[in-house]
């Protein structure tokens, strides 16, 4: 992945997890564990959504969640990004003709990485929060070349 | 000093808690003095997509109710659907699927274990047991393919048949959780400060174990002796002869808190290591499916009448199907109760009297599954000051650190 330049700093992840079957939250915990460790990198859950550059969100969304998530999303600071985990958050996966899903996600806030698989390894999860470090790079510059 | 009562929702969102649940709990100083517990956050009206599905499609999405206990689920609902269609798993089949059941239930346990011990603040803990799940996980992605939700049971048997060199690894496995059991006794049980920090906390009398109907590990740390094993066997479980772990039997008595919880999973790992053990021993010979064709699977239960109630001993307590089939390739009635559902009654008559720090021992000692609950912990005073959960876990590792204070001198 070449050299961030602009993006330098620790990457934080807030996670939100809303109608998901727990899988893929259980691999999210599983990376911070001693077999995957990603803290070596920098990456660090967050406690608060104020404190995050990333935004983790698995599940299909029931429809009292989507306003929460919403919300959520508006509270990070920028630059932002989001990555969904799981083919439920992505198109509904296997719950998508519940008539209590408000998701995809991408139809409730604006979504830079999808992370297919139900649920998906440890190691995709990874990629996926590399990728949005390449995004975040790219809005960190547009944002400092707004203030010069 | 006056006294002041505190609101503290706890719910929807966080990053501590795996799912969401929302309990709201009113503080005077340390103690709680009211508590509700609501739930239904996480509600995707699996049972209503389920009746409209094909009996096989609906056995993939029963896997998707929860997760962690990826198994339970399917395991149920084949147990249910073979009594209803009136199909029989061959042998071979009825020995692999408790290998698989045990296997995912000491990757429940442990992960468990890892659980309590970060809501105490014994982190390191956390990553040392969660360090020894991942064997597990590896073992399952070898038998299954898949570390999670790993589709390997069919109405009348397995998916996947298991080879000479699956079952040098399962041994292997065994061998290292032996071991790594041994260990966790060492660690955790024989540890003075988690014993004084878990002793009478979350405490849960016979009576009261009777009287909210909890089920499971929490039934059996209360010394009641239930175990859908023991009480209605099935499969190979029906040649094992299961007993119910409870306290009275390890120590002598059973006083049904976070300790002797702690105990009685401990102690289920290695039954399930001796289970696991007596099927590859005595696993048979033959094929693993019924009915190896699955559109001629489907034409059958098209054809077919009937119902039928069937449970599986999950992890954290007893799982029920009910399926009716009346003419159709799928289910006409499906309903499902997991056991947190009966585990979270707890909660309330728990935490009442309780202090703050020991919230998250009393949420997490259920090892609750709330696919279908709420999720965040915030503490808010009257004038709308969010404490959040960060402080009551805090509270919770203070008073960890002070009783490890006292107890190391
Ligand atoms: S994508 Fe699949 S495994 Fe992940 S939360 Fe959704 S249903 Fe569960």
């Amino acid at each position: 992945m070449g050299k961030l330049t602009n993006f330098k700093r620790s990457l934080w992840v807030f996670h939100a997890s809303g109608g998901s079957c727990n899988a893929c939250d259980i691999e999210i915990v599983a990376l911070l564990t001693p077999r995957y460790d990603v803290e070596r990198f920098g990456i660090k859950l967050a406690g608060s959504p104020r404190h995050a550059d990333v935004l983790l969100v698995t599940g299909a969304i029931p429809r009292d969640f989507a306003d929460k998530l919403r919300r959520i999303y508006e509270q990070m600071p920028d630059p932002k990004a989001v990555i969904v985990v799981g083919n439920c958050g992505t198109s509904g996966g296997v719950f998508y003709d519940s008539y209590n899903i408000a998701g995809p996600i991408d139809e409730i806030i604006p979504v830079d990485v999808y992370v297919p698989g139900c649920p998906p390894r440890p190691e995709a999860i990874i990629d996926a929060v590399v990728k949005a470090w390449l995004k975040l790079e790219k809005l960190e510059k547009e944002l400092e070349g707004k203030k010069e | 000093m006056p006294k002041t009562a505190y609101y503290i929702p706890i719910g929807p969102i966080h990053p501590a808690l795996k799912e969401p649940i929302r309990v709201e709990a009113e503080v005077e100083g340390e103690r709680i003095v009211r508590v509700d517990v609501k739930r239904g956050f996480a509600h995707r009206g699996i049972e209503y997509m389920g009746m409209k599905r094909n009996a096989i499609q609906t056995l993939y999405l029963s896997e998707r109710i929860c997760g962690i206990c990826s198994i339970s689920h399917p395991y149920a609902f084949v147990v249910t659907a073979e009594k209803a269609l009136g199909i029989e798993a061959p042998p071979r089949a009825q020995y692999i699927r408790p290998i698989i059941a045990e296997l995912e239930r000491i990757h429940s346990h442990i992960l468990w274990l890892g659980v309590i011990a970060h809501e105490m603040g014994f982190d390191s803990l956390l990553f040392w047991t969660w360090k020894g799940r991942e064997k597990v996980l590896d073992l399952l992605e070898l038998l299954t393919g898949n570390r999670i939700n790993y589709s390997v049971y069919m109405i009348g048997g397995v998916r996947r048949d298991l080879k000479e060199s699956h079952i040098k690894a399962i041994k292997d496995a065994i061998t290292y959780y032996w071991k790594f059991t041994e260990q966790m006794k060492e660690i955790i049980l024989s540890d003075p400060v988690y014993k004084a920090r878990t002793r009478g906390v979350a405490q849960l009398s016979k009576e009261m174990a009777l009287k909210l109907n909890v089920v499971g590990p929490v039934a059996r740390a209360a010394g009641i002796r239930m175990d859908i094993r023991q009480d209605m066997p099935y499969d190979a479980y029906a040649d094992i002869d299961v007993r119910a772990v409870v306290p009275q039997d390890i120590v002598g008595e059973a006083k049904g808190d976070a300790y002797d919880i702690t105990m009685v999973r401990i102690y289920e790992i290695e039954q399930s290591l001796d289970i696991i053990e007596y099927c590859v021993d005595n696993l048979p010979e033959g094929k693993i499916l019924a009915i190896p064709n699955y559109p001629a699977l489907l034409a059958k239960i098209r054809r077919t009448k009937g119902e039928a109630i069937g449970a599986h001993e999950a992890p954290r307590g007893e799982v029920v199907h009910y399926l009716k089939f009346d003419g159709r390739d799928g289910p006409s009635v499906w309903k499902v109760i997991a056991p947190s559902y009966n585990n979270i009654n707890s909660w309330a008559p728990l935490l009442l009297g309780a202090e703050v720090a020991d919230i998250p021992i009393v949420v997490a000692y259920i090892d609750p599954c709330m696919c279908c609950n709420d999720r965040v912990a915030l503490l808010k005073t009257p004038e709308g000051k969010v404490l959040g959960y960060e402080y009551i876990h805090k509270k919770a590792v203070e008073k960890t650190r002070k009783i490890e204070k006292e107890v190391r001198g």
